[in-house]
């Protein structure tokens, strides 16, 4: 096990400079939420959502830091890793002495330090241009960090099982980004949650990303605002208890359908 | 001590293909085997299986001892696998890739001494999506000697080498078999196997047709030689399984230089060949 942590925490630099050195990758993971805050921020920057003078800028925040988890973990697991697994990566890694272990080490390390620098820019891009107050309360930090802990950990495992349903490596965005795109326009990061449709709610309420704006909104949003929610009231536990849900869930998935192998290879 | 690679009445099938028929062969420590065959015929495949990627339908396979299929890590560093693989890694550099790499065996190589090895140190800064395909397959095979393996895997490692790369690379090659390390070789370049291997092993449609040292195989070593000559305007040619009596005969005929004197025995290449072409017949 030892080993596997230190072979796993090199993983982690390796995996970082190959995040951020492919440009698509960057670009489609990394940069998306900042740019899209900057473009929605701007558009609807003195739309106000019915309580209080909060804008859809802040609204919005909350909803792309939420993405910037799925895009960060999801999007980009399940998309690189079908790649991996096309260009001999994979079996590269299957035929040296490495406990298979390193390999979900290196990757979720890297999910988790690319989440939190894009965060960080978020924040800034958030405070400095559209006026957004951040949390001043140890409650609300404390929060915003179980909330994306247990985002990043589901996302991640979901991402590494979904990894298998790509039939090619270059054919692994047209899958996976679609997916994503509904599950933002359905979770209220596009639009506000309240405003959809309830069976629009009903499906996303099955979804992490739902639980994720919503738990967001509760961190960034002033006190009171959970009126312009579907339930009136944030729900902390019940999103804690659905993110652990899908965590636990996609470990059992990961660990039963995980192939090193392309299709057809055994 | 057994030997280095032991392969007994392997069977793997893809669907109704019989990818490997009944394959059996040893390698002994510290000896090169180049297996030759057309595309298709099952050298990758039964390469897959020693190195632990495929599972064998039936028959046995020890690599080192051990069965591949049930290799553990400590079994793993013992090996070196050069893949058939050109477009992973695209976004590391050389030594980033070498570095890195070394970092999972127990007792590898220093990096840069290996970059040097393989003639990489011009390109040590390089990305290795950038590299030609004949250095990107000086960096697989950087990569799979790095660990100091005993027993090392080349899957065509010289595909896409111009000639002076790939004498370059038979020298280090060569240099580990000095070092006792055992080698099962696939490759298109007869010459290669000619070189590097101790014996060849051609393998046809999943079977080994016929296995012996480079120079003996196929009947090599009592093939008839033909020795062509000029008399006038007129070549001439003569196939003789005593070639050196017949040279004799013609040297005292012509009381000095014999014109256009070639005595050639039959190559590899053509020895195997003429062994597909039996195997084709039969």
């Amino acid at each position: 096990m030892n080993r596997a942590i230190t072979l796993g925490r090199r993983r982690i630099v390796l995996e970082l400079r190959q995040f951020f050195r492919d440009r698509e990758s960057a670009l489609f993971n990394f940069m998306l939420p900042m740019i899209l805050l900057v473009i929605f921020g701007s558009v609807f920057a003195n739309q106000e959502i019915g309580f209080g003078d909060i804008t859809f800028a802040q609204y919005f925040l909350a909803g792309m830091i939420a993405s910037g988890i799925l895009y960060t973990s999801f999007q980009n697991l399940a998309i690189a890793i079908p790649m991996e697994r096309d260009d001999s990566t994979l079996k590269r890694l299957a035929g040296l002495p490495m406990p298979k272990a390193a390999y979900f080490i290196g990757k979720a390390g890297m999910v988790f330090v690319a989440y939190l620098a894009q965060v960080i820019i978020l924040l800034i891009v958030g405070v400095l241009f559209f006026g957004i107050n951040l949390p001043s309360t140890a409650d609300r930090w404390f929060t915003f960090a179980w909330v994306s802990v247990l985002g990043l950990l589901s996302c991640t495992l979901l991402g590494i099982a979904f990894s298998v349903v790509p039939r090619q490596g270059k054919g692994a965005s047209a899958i996976v980004a679609p997916i994503v795109l509904v599950l933002q326009f359905t979770s209220g990061v596009f639009f506000v949650f309240n405003d959809l449709p309830t069976w629009m709610q009903n499906f996303a309420s099955i979804f992490p990303l739902k639980w994720l704006t919503q738990t967001m909104r509760y961190v960034f949003l002033p006190d009171g605002a959970e009126v312009i929610e579907v339930a009136g009231e944030w729900q902390l536990g019940l999103s804690a208890l659905v993110l652990t849900a899908w965590t636990i869930g996609g470990l059992v998935l990961a660990l039963l359908v995980f192939r090193w192998a392309p299709r057809g290879e055994r | 001590m057994s030997s280095a690679i032991e392969v007994d009445a392997l069977h793997k099938a893809y669907g109704d293909v019989l990818a490997v028929d009944d394959v059996s062969f040893t390698v002994e420590h510290g000896e090169c085997l180049a297996l030759l065959g057309p595309n298709g015929a099952g050298k990758t495949t039964t390469t897959e299986i020693l190195e632990g990627y495929r599972k064998a339908d039936s028959g046995s396979a020890r690599v080192l001892g051990v069965d591949p299929a049930k290799g553990d890590l400590t079994w793993k560093a013992r090996l070196g696998i050069v893949l058939q693989a050109d477009r992973d890694l695209g976004d590391l550099t050389v030594r980033e890739t070498v570095s890195h790499f070394a970092d999972y065996f127990p007792d590898s190589r220093d990096p840069d001494e290996v970059i040097a090895a393989v003639g990489l140190t011009e390109k040590a800064k390089a990305r290795n999506g950038k590299l030609s395909g004949g250095q990107r397959r000086r960096l697989d095979v950087a990569l799979g000697i790095l660990g100091r393996p005993e027993v090392l895997f080349l899957d065509e490692p010289t595909t896409g080498f111009d000639p002076a790369a790939r004498r370059d690379f038979w020298t280090l090659i060569e240099q580990l078999k000095a070092e006792g390390t055992t080698i099962l070789l696939t490759t298109h370049y007869l010459e290669e196997a000619e070189r590097l291997a101790d014996r060849v092993a051609v393998i046809a449609r999943g079977r080994i047709v016929a296995c012996d040292a480079p120079g003996r195989i196929g009947n090599r070593a009592d093939a008839q030689a033909i020795v062509s000559w000029r008399e006038g305007d007129i070549d001439l040619t003569e196939a003789t399984s005593e070639p050196t009596d017949f040279v004799r005969a013609l040297a005292e005929r012509f009381d000095g230089e014999i014109p256009a004197l070639q005595v050639h025995r039959p190559t590899l290449e053509e020895i195997y060949l003429s062994l597909l072409k039996m195997e084709e017949e039969r």
